[in-house]
C-alpha cells in the first residue's frame, strides 16, 4: 500500500477489517509523514507518537477480535484545548503551557473506546479567540496549500493537518466559525453540529451558549462517522440534548432532487473576493443541476448586527469563563510577591496573550455596571431577531447556501494588528453559533491555488440533511480529490 | 465611543487584569475602535423582544442527587502550582 497517510476514514476502515494493512503500519506511516512534514506546516501542539503505537497496537487487538469500529486503529489529531488524560493540553495559551488533564473529554473517551489511535494535538489560536492561529501563544500554523498564508482558525492547526495529509481526520471546536472557517480555507471538510448535539465535558470553556465540537475530514463521508462516533447525549453537559443519534452515513447517497436551497442575498455582498463569489455562484448552479429547487429570494434582514452581537455576547460568557485562570488549581502562577492580588492580577497579566486580554477587557465592559442594557441585553435581544431570520427563512426552504469565508486564506501577519478586521473574516460562519444552527463548510474550488469553503446551513438537528446535500455535491466535483503539493 | 485611560485601567481591575502603561494605551485604542464597530446594535429595533440567553431551548435539566467516586486528591493537585498537607497553597489573604 503505497502512501497510506492519504487515505480517508472509511478507505482505511475497509483496508483494516480486510487486514491488508495493520493499524500499526498505518500509525508509523502517518506518523512518518507527519513528523517530516509538520516543521513546515507546523499544525501539531505536540505529536504523541509512543502513545500511538500503543493504541495501533490495541486497535489491532480489536480488530483480530472482530471488533472493528470504522474508526478503529485510524489515526487523528485532537486540537489542543480538548482535555486528553495525561498528555499536556495548552489551548494554546502560556496559562496552560503546563497543565496535564486528570480525565479525558467526553469526545476523546468517546474515541478511546472504539481505540482511534490519536497521533498529536493541534495548534490553535490561544482560548480559540482568533481566526489564524497567530494568536497561539507558542507559533503560528501555515497553510498547507501556501505557507505564507495564514490557514485560518481558531482550529487552524486541525484543519491543516488534515489537508496536508499528516492525520487521517481531527477534532476542532467551533465558537463563531472555528471548525468551518479554517476548514475553508484549508480545502477540507469541517462540520460544526447543532448545539447540544456533541458534549462539551472535557472541552476548555470559551462562550457556552456557543461552543461546540465537531468533525474536520478529507470527506463528507469521513463527517458523517466521525459524527456517528461522538454525538449524543452526555449528563455531564447539561445542554446535550437527549435525542437519539441517527447513524448520518445511511442518508448520504439519497440525492437532493426537489431539495429547497435558499441563497441569502445578505451574505453575497460587502467586502467580499469576487472570486470567490464567482465559485460559490457556480457551486449553486451545480446545486441546481443536481436537482435542488434554489430560492434567490430569501432574506437573512438582521445579518448586519451578527458581527456586533456575537463580539459582544462572545467575549461577555468568555470574560465570566476565563475567571476561572487564577494562578491557584492549576497553570500560570505568578509567585514572585506575598499579596493575594497582586498574584493574581500578575499571573492574569503574563499567562494571557493580548487578544484573550482584549476580549476579557471588552467583555467584561460589556457587562459592566451601566453598560450592561446598551451592551449585553441588547445582543441578546439582537440575538432573538438574528434566531427569527433563520427560523422564517426554514419555513421555505431545507437548506441555506453561502460562501464559508468571504476570502480565500490571507496572509500571516496582514491582519495581525487590526482586530477589527480579523474579526471580519467570520462574518458569514458566526450568526449560525447565534442560532445553533448545524453548519458545514465543503470544498468548492479555488482562487490563485487557495481552496474556497461552501457553507451549508440547516434546521436544528437537521445534520442528516446538511451531509445529504455536502455528500451529493462533493461526489459531482472534483475539489476534495485536489492535494496540495505538499502533501 | 471613546474610552479613557482611567477607564481601560477600571475595566482591567474589574477583570482583575495588570496591566501595563503601554497596553493602556493600546487597548484603549483598540477596545475603543471595537465599541464604535458595536454601535450598529443600537440601529436594531428590539422593542418587545425577549432576550436569547441560549439557541437550544431545554427545559430545566435535573439529576439524582447520587454520591459517586471523584478524582483522587493527588489527581487534583497534581497540576497546583504550589500545594502544602494535601492542599492548594495561596498568599495570606488577610495581611
Amino acid at each position: 500500500m503505497n502512501d497510506p497517510h492519504r487515505l480517508t476514514i472509511h478507505e482505511a476502515h475497509a483496508l483494516l477489517k480486510d487486514k491488508k494493512i495493520s493499524s500499526a503500519e498505518l500509525t508509523r506511516a502517518v506518523l512518518k509523514h507527519l513528523e517530516s512534514i509538520d516543521k513546515k506546516v507546523r499544525a501539531c501542539m505536540r505529536i504523541t507518537a509512543e502513545t500511538a503505537l500503543e493504541s495501533a497496537r490495541a486497535a489491532d487487538k480489536a480488530i483480530a477480535e472482530g471488533k472493528a469500529h470504522p474508526l478503529t486503529g485510524v489515526p487523528v489529531i485532537i486540537k489542543d484545548n480538548m482535555c486528553t488524560k495525561g498528555v499536556t493540553t495548552t489551548c494554546g495559551s502560556k496559562m496552560l503551557e503546563n497543565f496535564v488533564p486528570p480525565y479525558d473529554a467526553h469526545v476523546v473517551e468517546k474515541l478511546k473506546a472504539v481505540n482511534a489511535v490519536m497521533v498529536g494535538k493541534a495548534n490553535m489560536d490561544e482560548f480559540a479567540m482568533g481566526s489564524s492561529t497567530e494568536n497561539s501563544a507558542f507559533f503560528t500554523t501555515h497553510n498547507p496549500w501556501n505557507l505564507d498564508c495564514v490557514p485560518g482558525g481558531s482550529s487552524g492547526g486541525s484543519a491543516a493537518s488534515v489537508a496536508a495529509d499528516e492525520t487521517i481526520y481531527a477534532l476542532g471546536s467551533d465558537t463563531g466559525g472555528s471548525i468551518r472557517q479554517p476548514a475553508g480555507f484549508c480545502g477540507v471538510v469541517g462540520l460544526k453540529p447543532t448545539y447540544g448535539r456533541v458534549s462539551r465535558f472535557g472541552l476548555v470553556a470559551f462562550a457556552s451558549s456557543l461552543d461546540q465540537i465537531g468533525p474536520i475530514t478529507k470527506d463528507v463521508t469521513d463527517c458523517a462517522i466521525v459524527l456517528n462516533a461522538i454525538a449524543g447525549h452526555d449528563k455531564r453537559d447539561s445542554t446535550t440534548v437527549p435525542l437519539k443519534v441517527p447513524d448520518y452515513t445511511k442518508a448520504l447517497k439519497s440525492g437532493i432532487k426537489g431539495l429547497r436551497v435558499g441563497v441569502p442575498s445578505e451574505y453575497l455582498v460587502e467586502g467580499m473576493q469576487a472570486e470567490v463569489r464567482q465559485a460559490i455562484e457556480a457551486a449553486i448552479r451545480q446545486l441546481e443541476k443536481l436537482g435542488a429547487k434554489v430560492d434567490r429570494s430569501v432574506s437573512l434582514p438582521n445579518t448586519k448586527y451578527g458581527l456586533a452581537a456575537y463580539y459582544i455576547l462572545a467575549p461577555s460568557e468568555a470574560s465570566a469563563n476565563l475567571a476561572r485562570y487564577d494562578g491557584v488549581k492549576y497553570g500560570y502562577s505568578y509567585r514572585e510577591t506575598t499579596n493575594m492580588w497582586e498574584a493574581l492580577e500578575k499571573t492574569r497579566q503574563f499567562g494571557f496573550g493580548a487578544e484573550v486580554k482584549r476580549r476579557i477587557m471588552l467583555g467584561t465592559y460589556a457587562l459592566s455596571a451601566g453598560y450592561y442594557d446598551a451592551y449585553y441585553l441588547k445582543a441578546q435581544k439582537v440575538r432573538t431577531l438574528i434566531k427569527r431570520d433563520f427560523e422564517q427563512a426554514f419555513q421555505s426552504c431545507d437548506i441555506l447556501v453561502t460562501p464559508t469565508s468571504p476570502t480565500v486564506a490571507f496572509k500571516i501577519g496582514e491582519k495581525a494588528d487590526d482586530p477589527v478586521q480579523m474579526y471580519l473574516s467570520d462574518v458569514c460562519t458566526l450568526p449560525i453559533n447565534i442560532t445553533g444552527v448545524p453548519g458545514i463548510s465543503i470544498p468548492a474550488g479555488f482562487v490563485d491555488g487557495l481552496p474556497v469553503g461552501l457553507q451549508l446551513i440547516g434546521k436544528h438537528f437537521s445534520e442528516e440533511t446538511l451531509l445529504q446535500v455536502a455528500y451529493a455535491y462533493e461526489q459531482s466535483t472534483p475539489w476534495h480529490t485536489i492535494k496540495p503539493a505538499i502533501a | 465611543m471613546k474610552l479613557t485611560d482611567e477607564e481601560i485601567r477600571h475595566i482591567a481591575r474589574l477583570a482583575r487584569l495588570g496591566i501595563s502603561d503601554a497596553d493602556v494605551e493600546k487597548f484603549r485604542e483598540q477596545l475603543s475602535n471595537i465599541l464604535e464597530n458595536m454601535d450598529i446594535l443600537q440601529q436594531a429595533d428590539t422593542t418587545g423582544l425577549e432576550p436569547t440567553s441560549q439557541s437550544v431551548a431545554l427545559e430545566n435539566i435535573y439529576r439524582e442527587d447520587e454520591t459517586a467516586p471523584s478524582l483522587a486528591a493527588d489527581e487534583v493537585l497534581a497540576n497546583a502550582p504550589g500545594q502544602e498537607d494535601n492542599s492548594f497553597k495561596v498568599n495570606a489573604v488577610l495581611e
